[in-house]
């Protein structure tokens, strides 16, 4: 195969993302004429092989190993390695998640390949295809190119491919794959995953949220959020520099290490609109942004915008939402 | 026990990014640089490991022009004990450039422990602290919201998506990239300030770059891919205009 597609999962369960990671493997496969293949790590996982048997992919490999069915920096790293020499493909895509992040730039080291990663993208040049990413925290955008003789390793970001646009199949083959692993190789032992507060915070199912960032400038101005938030009916959501100097509790946050949300009006009020959070929100219906920097990147992906100051803002507009309910 | 934080010099948050002509950076002259904020965290907790554990030694390590000095000067006025500059007047944008650099910088000195932050905020591919541990053979965990060191051993608190912990326990030496947020990063003393200039910091002359896996072709602002209505107008008037939109277009009121 030229393209592998490695799954994530727990609990068995396939990662969002690793949808998406078929969504762009197949993109990729069209555009540039290549074959496919998805590659499930674990123990006991059948049942996950049948499920992704089921899309339009040329095999699915199966790494069956009990040292797998556990993530470790270690395992996997070991793993993959071997699997990626034996099958020698183009391009190994999986999704940009935390569980990627904390390994693949150690098999890129160790097979001394190139990682493309965070990727927003791709388009065809002359026959060739050009990836795009973010950079300064998605105020400019960089098209960038692996060198070398291929595998070249991608990421994509978090809806940067869709998975409504994954291509059914009529039934891959499987094929069972081995792998040398022994406990030797796993240095670190990882406990069982647990969830921190949430504090009975549910941001997924809101219709209406306020969110606040790091241009609220001060603690004492959460109130008028707060206050605006109330009159409006809608739930409070904050970015991470908010939730990280602690003027909010954990559970509202929204981004990569928060929730992901999708209300039918998102007002992001003195938010920059870093990739971080972006992939949090950026499925919202409505997006109003209110920021005073003109080039805020929030303002890309917003329906509406208002370049001022949230501060003066804020509480004018609670006071009109109000005379307009009333 | 011997700890190396790794502390990139960036574009500050309000620093102006103007692409250059060659499309290929920013205009180095326009920036205001400071120390990547999640680097700042990974120094604190460095600090704080050798405070808990009442020894020790946390050295500070940068790579880039002559200007990365000032954030290596940065963390020796919060208390690192010494500095290391990795020279490179032209830094690659390739992590696995970087890390190269850094393991072939960094080997002779056999760090116990060595921290950064999880991401830069210019090139944010978070693959260089990890890449050095690869490098180095040492234990890896990225994403790390605690630390506990005792009798050797070093546990994290790793943070997972959603919300989700776990705790890793890993054999020393160790590598990890630290989360923003995990502590409160200390401001400089005026005698750790004074006390910064008598610090050491050793230059490492050029180092090679070596092979690049990967290149930027060319930078530029990102293409609209959504048609953003601007309210415009003084407040009283953009005001009315969103209640406007509220009530009307996305019909919440």
């Amino acid at each position: 195969m030229d393209i592998l597609i490695i799954f994530e999962h727990s609990n068995g369960k396939i990662h969002r993302m690793s949808w998406e990671a078929v969504a762009a493997g197949q993109s990729l496969a069209k555009d540039l004429g290549l074959t496919t293949a998805i590659l499930i790590l674990g123990s006991n996982v059948s049942e996950l092989a049948e499920e992704a048997s089921k899309k339009n992919v040329d095999e699915v490999l199966v790494a069956d190993h009990p040292l797998l069915e556990r993530y470790s920096s270690d395992g996997y790293s070991v793993a993959l390695k071997q699997i990626i020499t034996d099958e020698s493909p183009t391009y190994v895509i999986m999704g940009h998640t935390y569980m990627v992040r904390d390994f693949l730039p150690r098999v890129s080291v160790a097979l001394k390949k190139p990682l493309l990663c965070d990727l927003t993208g791709y388009y065809m040049e002359n026959g060739n295809s050009v990836f795009t990413r973010q950079l300064f925290q998605g105020k400019i955008t960089s098209d960038i190119l692996p060198n070398g003789e291929p595998p070249y390793l991608l990421t994509f970001q978090s809806a940067a491919f869709q998975e409504d646009a994954v291509v059914d199949g009529s039934g891959a083959s499987v094929r069972n794959i081995d792998v040398n692993l022994d406990k030797s190789m796993i240095r670190s032992q990882y406990e069982e995953p647990f969830q921190g507060e949430v504090g009975g915070v549910d941001l997924t199912a809101a219709e209406l949220i306020v969110t606040i960032g790091r241009g609220i400038g001060k603690e004492e101005n959460i109130n008028m959020v707060k206050e605006l938030g109330d009159t409006l009916g809608a739930q409070l959501g904050a970015s991470r520099p908010v939730v990280d100097a602690e003027w909010l509790p954990t559970a509202h946050q929204v981004g990569s290490s928060g929730q992901t949300v999708s209300p039918k009006l998102y007002l992001a009020l003195g938010i920059s609109g870093a990739i971080q959070h972006v992939v949090g929100m950026k499925g919202s219906k409505n997006i109003v942004a209110i920021n005073k920097d003109p080039d805020a990147p929030i303002f890309e992906l917003a329906d509406y915008g208002i370049i001022g100051d949230i501060i003066e803002i804020i509480p004018k507009l609670t006071e009109a939402i109000k005379n307009a309910k009333a | 026990m011997k700890i190396c934080v790794l502390v990139k010099q960036v574009p500050g948050p309000d620093s102006p990014l103007l692409i250059s002509d060659d499309k290929k950076w920013i205009q180095e002259e326009e920036i205001d640089y400071a120390m990547n904020e999640s680097d700042s965290y990974a120094l604190e907790e460095a600090l704080q490991i050798k405070e808990r554990l009442g020894e020790g030694e946390v050295v500070a390590a940068s790579l880039g022009p002559d200007r990365v000095q000032k954030t290596i000067r940065e963390a020796l006025a919060k208390g690192a004990d010494r500095g290391i500059h990795v020279k490179d007047d032209y830094p690659s944008t390739d992590s696995y450039v970087i890390a190269g650099q850094f393991a072939l910088a960094l080997k002779e000195e056999n760090f116990d422990l060595i921290l950064s932050g999880l991401q830069s905020d210019d090139t944010g591919m978070g693959q260089t602290g990890l890449m050095l541990g690869e490098f180095l053979g040492m234990s890896t965990s990225t994403l790390v919201m605690e630390t506990d060191i005792s009798e050797g051993k070093l546990r994290v608190k790793k943070e997972l998506e959603a919300g989700w912990f776990q705790w890793v326990s890993m054999d020393l030496p160790a590598c990890i990239t630290i989360q923003s947020g995990l502590n409160t990063p200390r401001y400089p003393s005026l005698r750790g300030i004074m006390g910064a200039k008598k610090k050491e910091i050793k230059v490492m002359e050029s180092t090679p770059q070596g092979e690049l896996l990967q290149s930027l072709e060319k930078i530029y602002v990102p293409k609209k891919t959504k048609l953003t209505e601007m309210i415009e107008g003084d407040t009283d008037q953009v005001v009315a205009k969103l209640v406007d939109v509220l009530k009307r277009d996305i019909k919440v009121l």
